[in-house]
Order: structure tokens, then sequence, then C-alpha cells
């Protein structure tokens, strides 16, 4: 895929979101609208620490599970999925 | 890549910063691990212009030859002089040659590692769109746009006004600053912060001084609503409450330090906070503390322990000792922050029996009523039992039964499988995950 100047393209379930670099994965969820993971007991949760504390933003980037999305940042052609209805 | 160092520094905040540029300009060998994906700690992060004083000293940082694990972290440290760092994302990485572990071995070891924000429990706190005040700010920073979005920013403590102020200028609405001190509890520290023109709260203060924006004082979200995500929140003052709509709930209770590590090592604690000399050395020879872990007081603070515990780690002790002294007349801060920041009470009956307080374990306030303490609840309901290791309900149970948490296991991050088997074992685990 063809980026803009000045700007990336990762998907976030399926669905491609174009950020700008330095853009955090937690971010791209957000501007996607997506929740992140699902708690043990079945609640939509999503980012609430944003400096890697709370393993709330968890999510699953390229085939890896469990990544902390708000201290990773987006790279082109990045897949994330989370545990949330897709976006 | 050298894995051997003088002095490691653990955290690159202001006082990782000063503490590693100190210690390498004095010619020591040093090296600076740090978790975020670029230096700056919480305050210096990137995604906005920085003030002078940041680009200074990471300038002087990149100038002064410290050896630079940035997105990595400390999990460990399994014995006298030896620290187990990890990259983040280690398992997506796309260059199979990169390394995921580093074991890493120090002379002195500098722990810089600040704070975190304290969270506190009410109906629908668990909601999607409902996240720190530092959180939001470190999300905008990290790319989130948020003009036009309806914000309310509540909890306590100047942090409120920064990031108010910040989001403001990002185009964002602030509905309401919800400040649960009154204004009498805040002002000493207010006065205290226009008395020192140039610093960093300033701009927050001014906004507080001139009231330009709906700042509200003894008030606080009594509820957050919505089904998948937040759509409103309840605000109460004076026993009024009403309902404002709004797309972020940023909340944060003034920051409790991150002392995880410390304790691992065998640091004394004091109150909450590592105990230090004058010279930031811990009651642990060799092992130095600077910034936040030691007192909540603000990047200026921070900066000056973190040159302290550089030049002393470095031998130069008068120079450090000259420092120590500002340092001295600058601790008032912290005092009067701590102060201006002192929880209203009845915070403390917002979570209902229903309420998630352990958001890991989804352990709810029902569940830990009658409970002994810290240890009895994890054991029986799993509280503080999850991959933040009670990172976020140790603060709220703190200040909900006065419970401590008990003494800190490694790792103190959840870590890779692969981080505790020896290497060739590691090599042979088909796909490592996360020991959740
Ligand atoms: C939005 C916002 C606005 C603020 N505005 C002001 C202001 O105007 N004026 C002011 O004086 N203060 C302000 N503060 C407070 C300021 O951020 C802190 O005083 C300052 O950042 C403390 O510096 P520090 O170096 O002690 O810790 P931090 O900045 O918290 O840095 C600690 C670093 O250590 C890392 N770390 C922790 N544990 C580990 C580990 N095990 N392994 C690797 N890395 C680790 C963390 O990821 C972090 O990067 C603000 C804070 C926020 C969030
Ligand atoms: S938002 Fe808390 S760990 Fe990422």
């Amino acid at each position: 895929m063809a980026e803009a100047a000045g700007s990336i393209t990762v998907t976030v379930n399926g669905v491609a979101v174009r950020v700008t670099p330095g853009t955090t994965v937690a971010s791209a969820t957000l501007i996607a609208g997506t929740q992140t993971r699902v708690s043990v007991a079945g609640e939509p949760r999503a980012p609430l620490c944003g400096m890697g504390i709370c393993f709330e933003c968890r999510v699953t980037i390229d085939g890896a599970p469990h990544q902390r999305s708000c201290q990773i940042l987006c790279e082109p052609g990045m897949q994330v999925t989370t545990r949330g209805e897709p976006a | 890549m050298s894995r051997e160092f003088d002095v490691l520094v653990v955290g690159a905040g202001p006082a990782g910063i000063a503490a590693a540029a100190t210690a390498a300009e004095s010619g020591l060998h040093v090296g600076v691990v740090d978790d975020n994906p670029a230096a700056g700690g919480q305050i210096w992060r990137s995604g906005a212009l920085l003030p002078a004083a940041a680009q200074r000293w990471k300038a002087r940082l990149a100038a002064a030859g410290v050896v630079r694990l940035q997105g990595w972290r400390i999990v460990d440290c399994p014995e006298p002089g030896a620290a187990r760092a990890e990259r983040n994302g280690a398992e997506i990485t796309r260059d199979p040659e990169s390394e995921g572990r580093r074991d890493l071995r120090y002379r002195h070891l500098i722990l810089a590692t600040g704070a975190r924000e304290r969270f506190l429990p009410f109906p629908g706190w668990t909601l999607p769109n409902v996240m720190g005040a530092g959180g939001l700010d470190a999300m905008v920073r990290g790319g989130l746009p948020i003009a036009g979005k309806r914000v309310v920013v509540a909890g306590t403590g100047p942090l409120l006004l920064a990031v108010a102020a910040h989001l403001t200028s990002r185009g964002a609405r602030i509905v309401a600053i919800c400040e649960q001190a009154s204004a009498a509890q805040m002002a000493p520290l207010m006065m205290q912060v226009l008395r020192r023109p140039g610093k960093l709260w300033q701009g927050a203060s001014y906004r507080w001084a001139t009231k330009k924006s709906r700042y509200l004082t003894r008030c606080w979200t009594v509820a957050a609503l919505g089904d998948e995500r937040l759509r409103s929140a309840i605000l109460q003052r004076d026993g009024k409450q009403w309902c404002v709509e709004c797309d972020v709930l940023a909340c944060g209770f003034h920051l409790v330090p991150n002392t995880e590590l410390a304790a691992l090592l065998g640091c004394r604690l004091e109150n909450g906070f590592v105990a230090t000399d004058e010279r930031m050395q811990t009651s642990v020879p060799g092992i130095w503390c600077a910034g936040e872990p030691t007192g909540i007081g603000g990047v200026e603070l921070s900066l000056l322990e973190g040159q302290i515990a550089g030049l002393a780690a470095a031998g130069k002790t008068s120079a450090a000792r000259r420092l120590a002294g500002r340092r001295r007349g600058a601790l008032g801060f912290v005092r009067a922050l701590e102060r201006a920041c002192q929880l209203d009470p009845q915070i403390r009956d917002l979570p209902r029996e229903d309420t998630v307080i352990c958001r890991c374990e989804d352990v709810r306030l029902g569940a830990l009523l009658g409970r002994g303490g810290w240890r009895d609840a994890k054991l029986h309901t799993r509280c503080g039992m999850g991959p933040c290791q009670g990172r976020i309900c140790g603060g709220a149970t703190e200040f909900l039964f006065g419970w401590h948490a008990d003494s800190v296991r490694p790792p103190v991050f959840p870590a890779l499988v692969s981080s505790f088997l020896e290497p060739d074992a590691a090599s042979e685990l088909a796909s490592p995950k996360e020991a959740l």
C-alpha cells in the first residue's frame, strides 16, 4: 500500500487506520474506536494509564499476544487485533 | 553492545536523564534503560514542543556517550551487580537477529523509576474512554487527536491543570476540571508555584489564578455512565449531583511512587518512599535513587536529585553536596504538594459492592469487604494477582482500607517466559508467550 507522506498505515481488526509517525499502538486502537481487551468477567476494557503500568491496553500485534500497546509505536503494515468488536 | 557499566540508570525521565548525563560527563561508562519508546519520562514526552530545559537535558544525554536501551525494561535483579532487561515487543520483532533480553552488570545502580497516577474506583471507572489524566495526556502525545472532544478532567493535584491546559491547546473542549480538594487546601501550594517564576507548573497555576476554565474545587465524579463506552459522567459538589455528557473522562488522584525495584533490591522504604541519604544513596551501598520514588516533588526536584546521584556515584562528593543544599530548599514543595492532594474521605464511599477494584482479575468491592489485609485479599480473591501486580488496585486499596502491599517478588514486570530460562532452553521455545 502506498503511504501518504508523513503518515503510516496499520490495520486494527482488519480495518486500515492511518496515523502519524510516533503514534502508539494504543492511540491507534482509540482512533479505530475499539476496546483493547475483554476482562475476565467479559467487560470491555481500553487503555487507562498510558505509561505501561496497568496492562489494560494489551493487544495482539503481528500475531504476538499480550503486547502493552501504549509502549509500542506503530510501524507500517502492523496488524493489530483486539479482543473487542471490529473497529 | 556493552553489557557492563560503571553506572546503570533505570528510567529516563528527568531524574534518570540528569543522573546518566552527569555520571557520564564525569568520565564513567553509563547505561540507561527505559520502558518508554522515547526518553523523557512522564513529562518530557514527544508529540509536543518540549520546554528549553528538556531540550538541553536531552542534548546533554545524547552528547555524553551514554548507552541507551530505550523501549526496554528491567524485570529482575537476580544477584548483586546484575540486572535483567527485556525489550518491549520482543516477540513482534521483524528482525530475528535482534535480542529480546539482555543481562547487564553494574557497579552502581541508580533507580529513577518515577511515579504512576493513583486511580480510585467509582462506578463505571472501567469503561473504555475513562482513563488517567496523565494517561490521556500520554495518549494525545502518542498521536490521539483530541480536537473537538468533550473532556472532563477529575481527581486531584496540579497535574489536572497541566493536563487541561495542554488538551485545550490541542483543541479539546474541557467540560469541567473537578478538583477534590478545597480551594483553601490548594491555596498554599498554588502560592508556592506562583512565587517561583519560570517553573513549569506556572501555566497551570496561572489558569488556576485566573479561573478561566471550569475549575471546580471540592468536586468529583461519582459515576461514569455508558454501555460499551463512556457517554456521560455524574459530578458531585457540596452534596449536589449533576450529569455532563463527555467523550473522555480523565481521572488521576495524584501520584504513587514506583518503588517495586527498590523494594526487590532490599532498599529501605519510609512511608512508602525510598529512603536515601543526602547524596541519594539508598540503605543498600551502591544503589542510589532519584526523582519521584523518594518523594513526589515535580520535575525541578527530580533533576536536582538525578544530578546529585550521578555526581555522588562518580565520587564527586563536594559537587554533590553543593546541590544537596539546594535540594533541601526544594523539599518544602513535596510537603505542600502532599497536603494539597490529601484525599477527602467521602471519596472512599464512591465504589459500590459491585464496583471492580482490581481490574486485572475483576475483583469487586463486595469480595474485599471484611478481608484482613492485602495478603489475605490476594490469597482469597486474587486481588492484585494479575499482570499489573497490584500497581493499580494497590493504590486504591491503600486509600480504601489502609492496606499495604507485601514484599515484592521477581519479576517486577510480567516477563517473557524465556527470560527465566537459560538461553539454550529459551531458543527451543517455539513461540515465547508472556507469563500472565
Ligand atoms: C501530563 C503531566 C504534566 C506534568 N506537568 C508538570 C509540570 O508542569 N511541572 C512539574 O514540575 N512536574 C510536572 N509533572 C510531573 C513530572 O512528570 C514528574 O515530576 C517528573 O516526570 C518526574 O521525573 P522522574 O524522572 O522522577 O520520573 P518519570 O518522569 O516518571 O520517569 C520514570 C521513567 O522510568 C521508567 N521506568 C520505571 N520503571 C522502569 C523499569 N523497571 N525499567 C525500565 N524503565 C522503567 C518509566 O517508564 C519512566 O520513563 C507532570 C506530569 C505529567 C504526567
Ligand atoms: S495503558 Fe496502561 S499499560 Fe498501556
